[in-house]
């Protein structure tokens, strides 16, 4: 008797999305999906808002990642004021805004991995659910847990110092920042009270990396060959091949490494990327347009910025990319465990990089913003937590905006999340007679390794149990299975 | 260790989806408030969203009211509650519950603040601002609830004994 399997929602990921696996009748993989059922719609709400207001009211897409799309309508109104495409920027402004992005990546970062990831690890993918969660984590692993809130909440503090305001920021203004960073603010931050000071939020995301590095020399098959699968790359880079969350060109690579996207402007991302869409479900499916929808997706986000990126500008990262990087001999990394690597590396980056800036007297002092010549179009990319974020405007003489398209990062992984299910059910549940939760788990662990922020990516809000269904091949419903 | 504040007010919800902010807006209000009357040991915090990190921040208060609007067909107006600790554990961080943070507090925070939930009646959602008119009537009579109450309080210098019973009692009066 076939099978339909359907795990709604997914679990312990930002948003909602459902999982429907098909097995034939000897309970072997026929297809899976996963489904993002969320409706999108704030493109067309933002249409006839004056451009100015575009940087704070995007914000309204997600409490997870404001910060992000605040700083990508940002760039793309630095665009239409005149003030140039990321290096066109004051020193301050460039820098008061690069603080606060790397505040939010680490806290974003820190949030995944710690409260969100490391269950599965620490108590195991099929541990008693009763206890792999944070709570269990809480409980049995204090330090870490305590680590972790103080991580976030340093991560915060950063962003309320540059964006103005935890709630709706306002730091980020068309042409650059509206405030300096003031020296209370300063050392509070720098050298504040312990543990909130950056030389402990370094130590702390060294012992993350020791952590993750001693439980990958433990558990060598479930990190490297769980979820993994060739790909295509895509990230920002810097114009020297340098890492860069702010800002640089976009760069594609195929699974063996070759540049197949080298280094275009990302004014010009339209001439390369495009988006198809599919019934089942209301998330879009990006692709390269050389290749076309069957072949030219790719992925983004951590483990893509380690492998599009030649070197990291900061020290101690950089020693950590090349223990990275010589694990595959230099090659493309495609396990999708090793995303939680990479976040780690990134996490150690940010933390070098906000005690670099918060040290640059360029935070304290200078001109914040820049004007030019107006334009009537603008594109806004940065590498958010997630992945590659494309924020594109148009407006009309009256400075209204008359077009939006949003590629949010979590859109430009979804035929990667699709393949990392149909990977984790091919290796925990087809030819099994038992469905168990611990199975279940496996396919959302290989969904959570990408850190999928699916209200963000269809930029909608709900809430829902999880439900397991498992129907014979003639739609019957056989069993089910409720997570409250 | 920092010496504990005595309350917290924690307003949270996305003020860009109209009654959805109603916990925010209160918080902003209820503080012009409490600065213009220059009463001392009451805080005020707001956010999106509960966050972990919020674990770490109510342990040094005594007293927390988490606010938040409220769909509920039961909610008049407004309604307070007790929270207890819970482990319902949420499958995404957008939708923490107090309870759950309050749990976390417990476990790294060795300390559980009284915590209470008060829930404003909220109407419409849209990616869209201000308050709805209903909205905004029900804020207003839970600032005019909260006024009322913290100068009782103040007066009487009971902050200890603050309890659900209490505050029930004030309500219903």
């Amino acid at each position: 008797m076939g099978k339909k399997i359907t795990i709604e929602p997914v679990t312990r990921v930002e948003g909602h999305g459902k999982v429907t696996i098909h097995l034939d009748n000897d309970n072997n993989f026929e297809r899976s999906r996963l489904h993002i059922v969320e409706f999108r719609g704030f493109e067309k709400f933002i249409q006839g808002r004056p451009y100015w207001e575009a940087p704070v009211t995007v914000q309204r897409l997600c409490g997870i990642c404001p910060v992000s799309h605040h700083l990508a309508a940002a760039k793309a109104m630095d665009v239409i004021v005149g003030a140039g495409t990321g290096d066109g920027l004051t020193p301050t402004g460039e820098k008061m805004r690069r603080l606060m992005h790397y505040g939010q990546v680490f806290q974003s970062h820190v949030l995944h991995f710690f409260h969100l990831a490391s269950p599965d690890l620490l108590f195991g993918i099929d541990g008693d659910p009763a206890i792999r969660n944070v709570i269990g984590i809480a409980k049995m692993h204090k330090d870490l847990a305590v680590q972790a809130v103080m991580m976030r909440k340093y991560g915060q503090e950063i962003i309320k110092v540059t964006a103005g305001k935890k709630i709706h920021g306002t730091g980020a203004i068309p042409g650059g920042i509206n405030k300096h960073l003031s020296l209370k603010e300063k050392m509070s931050l720098l050298d504040g009270k312990d543990p909130m000071n950056a030389d402990k939020m370094i130590e702390w995301s060294l012992g993350g990396l020791e952590f993750f590095k001693n439980f990958h020399k433990a558990n060598k098959d479930l990190i490297d060959n769980f979820a993994a699968f060739p790909s295509k790359h895509l990230s920002l880079v810097r114009k020297d091949g340098a890492l860069d969350l702010y800002h640089g060109v976009i760069r594609a690579i195929d699974a063996d490494g070759k540049k197949i996207l080298n280094d275009v402007d990302s004014q010009d991302y339209l001439e390369h990327i495009a988006e198809e869409v599919k019934s089942w479900s209301y998330m879009k499916f990006p692709y390269l347009r050389k290749y076309g929808p069957k072949d030219g997706w790719y992925r983004v986000g951590p483990l893509s910025r380690m492998n599009t990126a030649e070197f990291i500008p900061s020290p101690l990262a950089q020693k950590e990319f090349e223990i990275f990087k010589a694990y595959t001999n230099g090659k493309p990394n495609h396990s999708s465990m090793h995303y939680h690597w990479a976040r780690l590396i990134e996490i150690l980056h940010c933390a070098e990089m906000m005690k670099d800036l918060l040290n640059d007297p360029d935070l304290m002092e200078g001109e914040l913003v820049t004007k030019g010549t107006k334009s009537y179009e603008g594109v806004g990319l940065l590498e958010a937590p997630r992945g590659t974020l494309f924020h594109h405007y148009r407006i009309n003489k009256d400075d209204q905006i008359t077009m939006a398209n949003l590629i949010v990062s979590t859109t430009n992984n979804n035929m990667p999340m699709n393949l990392a299910v149909e990977s984790a059910t091919k290796q925990f549940i087809s030819g099994q007679d038992k469905i168990t939760e611990g199975m279940l788990n496996a396919v959302e662990v290989s969904i959570r390794a990408y850190d999928p922020c699916l209200s963000c990516a269809t930029h909608a809000i709900g809430k829902l149990p999880l439900q397991v269904k498992l129907y014979d091949s003639k739609n019957n419903l056989i069993d089910k299975r409720t997570k409250d | 260790m920092e010496k504990k504040q005595k309350i917290l007010f924690y307003g949270y919800g996305n003020i860009g989806r109209q009654d959805d902010g109603v916990g925010v807006v209160f918080s902003e209000q209820l503080s012009k408030w409490v600065e213009d009357n220059n009463l001392q040991n009451i805080d005020f915090d707001s956010n999106y969203q509960l966050n972990i990190e919020d674990a770490e921040n109510i342990k040094n208060y005594d007293i927390v009211f988490f606010v938040d609007a409220s769909t509920k067909e039961s909610v008049n107006n407004f309604d307070i509650s007790s929270i207890e600790p819970n482990s319902d554990v949420s499958f995404t961080m957008h939708a923490v519950s107090p309870g759950f943070i309050l749990n976390i507090c417990s476990e790294i925070g060795e300390h559980q603040p009284k915590s209470f939930l008060v829930q404003i009646k909220g109407y419409e959602w849209e990616f869209q601002q201000p308050l709805t008119a209903k909205t905004e009537n029900n804020l207003q009579k839970t600032l005019i609830f909260f006024k009322k109450y913290l100068k009782k309080l103040l007066i009487e210098k009971k902050i200890e004994e603050i309890d659900l019973k209490s505050l029930l009692k004030i309500k219903n009066d």
